[in-house]
Order: structure tokens, then sequence, then C-alpha cells
């Protein structure tokens, strides 16, 4: 994937974005039925359900209030909650904004609002090639639009025919946002800074994964970035052999 | 309760993560120990949601077992990853693996 364009234009990079977010659209699928199918039997209505797809448009936090509102928790309870499930995303807002800083706020305001996990992913990965096409954020434009279409779509199947959906999971469609990662994070173990920040970032997961609301996924990110930037300020390496800057950089090569 | 307040409240909350830094960050100079720091977030925070997806269960506990489908595709797709570096061919190979794998457990039983 990692769409290769000659001549970038809008129409190109927004394409782009569609086609190389396609994988992680696939893995939501399964996601996005569930919660729409489970939203009545956990206590939420069928407008409180699509208007979490609508307006919060965070998966994972979505479920977990969800669940939440079954087991008869405040609205409090449930807002705090989610503020901590989403906070990850406080990083990927500060890795993407040294990109972006061009932008104006109509821009930025949307984009921010269709932040995810799985746009981070792709859109991190264009914005790290050293191409200098001027239209990266179409390419997050595409990505992200892609993204909330098909969650809301899942969302509203899910609610409307959450009976009679076979188990998507069965068909094993939640892995392929999971091999989409491994096959972009791979490729960036150029160096030990790397490889010692997704040990220590893989490890730490594992062994805080009781913790709740992602906070195993917080510290493990954070403490992945810490154990990085200490190999690479006691093993440095040469330069070509670290991670990729904005005026350096090579991420996921094109395919 | 009453949903609507809900559904903003969390709207709210969440889009106060996602935009105020993407907005701010990009207009003050970042000093550089923490820009080098940032470029270590994709690397960590994706294997950081890859690698409990592979090794823990269903039940919730490590599961390191040839019987997991999860971690035997994980296992296949890395180093097609690293020897490929194609993208596409990773997600094809380890979906193959995930779905072939399981076939051959059910042929087991």
């Amino acid at each position: 994937m990692m769409s290769v364009l000659p001549q970038p234009t809008r129409r190109a990079e927004f394409w782009a974005g569609v086609k190389d977010t396609f994988p992680l659209v696939v893995g939501a699928i399964p996601f996005g039925l569930i919660f729409g199918a489970a939203a009545s039997a956990n206590g939420l209505s069928f407008a409180g359900a699509m208007g979490m797809s609508l307006f919060v448009f965070a998966g994972s936090a979505q479920f977990i209030a969800s669940g939440l509102i079954a087991g008869g928790a405040s609205m409090a309870v449930i807002i705090l909650t989610t503020f901590i499930v989403n906070l990850r995303h406080a990083l990927y807002s500060a890795s993407l904004a040294p990109y972006m800083k061009h932008l104006p706020q109509h821009w930025l305001a949307p984009l921010g609002f269709w932040l995810t996990d799985e746009s981070f992913a792709v859109v991190i990965a264009r914005y790290t090639r050293t191409d200098d096409s001027p239209y990266k954020h179409w390419y997050f434009l595409g990505s992200a639009v892609f993204m909330y279409v098909n969650w809301n779509l899942c969302t509203y199947v899910g609610l409307r025919a959450g009976q009679i959906i076979p188990n998507a999971r069965d068909l094993g469609l939640d892995f392929a946002m999971v091999v989409t990662f491994i096959g972009i994070v791979v490729p960036l173990v150029k160096s030990r800074a790397v490889l010692a920040c997704v040990l220590v970032a893989g490890l730490t997961a594992v062994l805080a994964n009781p913790l709740p609301n992602k906070l195993g996924l917080m510290i493990a990110a954070l403490l992945g970035v810490a154990a990085g930037v200490v190999t690479e300020a006691y093993f440095p390496q040469p330069a070509q052999d670290k991670p990729s800057t904005p005026a350096e950089g090579e991420a996921v090569e094109a395919m | 309760m009453n949903e609507a307040l809900l559904v903003a409240g969390m709207a709210l909350v969440t889009f106060a993560i996602r935009y105020p830094v993407l907005a701010l960050l990009g207009k003050i100079p970042l000093p550089e120990p923490v820009f080098r720091a940032l470029r270590y977030v994709p690397a960590a925070v994706l294997t950081a949601i890859i690698i409990p997806a592979v090794v823990i269960g269903q039940d919730s506990h490590l599961d390191l077992r040839l019987t997991n489908a999860y971690l035997v595709a994980g296992l296949v797709s890395a180093p097609v990853a690293w020897r490929t570096r194609s993208l596409l061919l990773t997600i094809i190979l380890g979906m193959l693996a995930l779905w072939g794998w399981r076939w051959l457990l059910t042929l087991l039983g």
C-alpha cells in the first residue's frame, strides 16, 4: 500500500488515503457491527448509539461507555472514563502537529475530530515520507472520512440487523487491523533505539494489560518512547539508521 | 440517564484531547528533544496495540500456545513485513495464515 504518487494532486492524495486505509476499515467492520448490535442490550437507545458514533467517533471509548451504562455507572464516571481511554490521542496529535502547522483551523478542527488509531497509523507514515507533496492533509482527509463513514454505517447496520449478523470476529476480520499495524511497524525497526522502543512497549503492554481503560496502552507507549530516547542517547548510531524526521524521513516503503 | 447530555459530554472531552494539541503544538516551536521523542510514538503505540492482540486470549490470559491462531499469524506476518517491506503482501499472507491455521486446528479437532 502506501501508494506511489508521481505527481500528487489533492484528489490523488485523497484517494491514496482511502486506499491505504482499506484494510483498517475492514478490521473496524466487526467492531462497528458489534457496537450497534449490543447497544440495546446495554441500555443504549438507537439515537444514543448513533449519536456516539456520529459525534464522539472513538471505538474503544464507545464500547467501554456502553458497558458502563449496562453496569449502571453515573454520567460523570462515563465521561471521565472516556477522557482517560482517549488520552492516547494527545500523543497522536503531538506527533502529527509539527507536520500540520501550516494548516488553517478549518482543516485542523475536522481532522482532529476524525483522529483515530487507524488513521494515525497510515497518516503518520504518509507524513514521514520524504516527498514534498503539499497535499498530505488531503491523504489524512481521505483516510479519516473513509473510517468515519464506515464506522457510522456499521453502527447503523448493527443497530438495525444486529441479531442476524454472523459473528464477524469468527471470520477473523478483527485481525485485519493487527496485521496492518504489523506491516507498518516492522519496517520501522531499523535501529537499536527503535528495537528497544518496541521491545519495551510490547512487554509493558502485556504486563499492564489488566489495567482498565486503555491505561496499559498509554503506559506502554510512554515507556516505549522513553526506551527509544534513552537508547538513542547512550548508543548513538549513524544518522541513516535513526528513525525518520520530516527532513530526512523514510517510512513504510512504497509498493 | 440523559443520553443527549452523555453523548455531548463524551464528544466534548474526546475533541478536547484530539484537537487542541494539534492546533497549538504546531504554532509554538517544539524543543528539539521533544520532537525527537515524538518520532518514537508510532512504533511504541502500534506495538502496544499489536502484542496484546496476539498473545492475550479471549479469556484475557496470556496464551502462547500454538492453538492461538492470532499468535501464529502474527509470527508469520512479522518476517514477511521485514523481508518484503510490502504492506499489502503482509496483510494478505497474515490473513491467509490466520484462516489456514484455524482450518488446520479444526481438522485436528
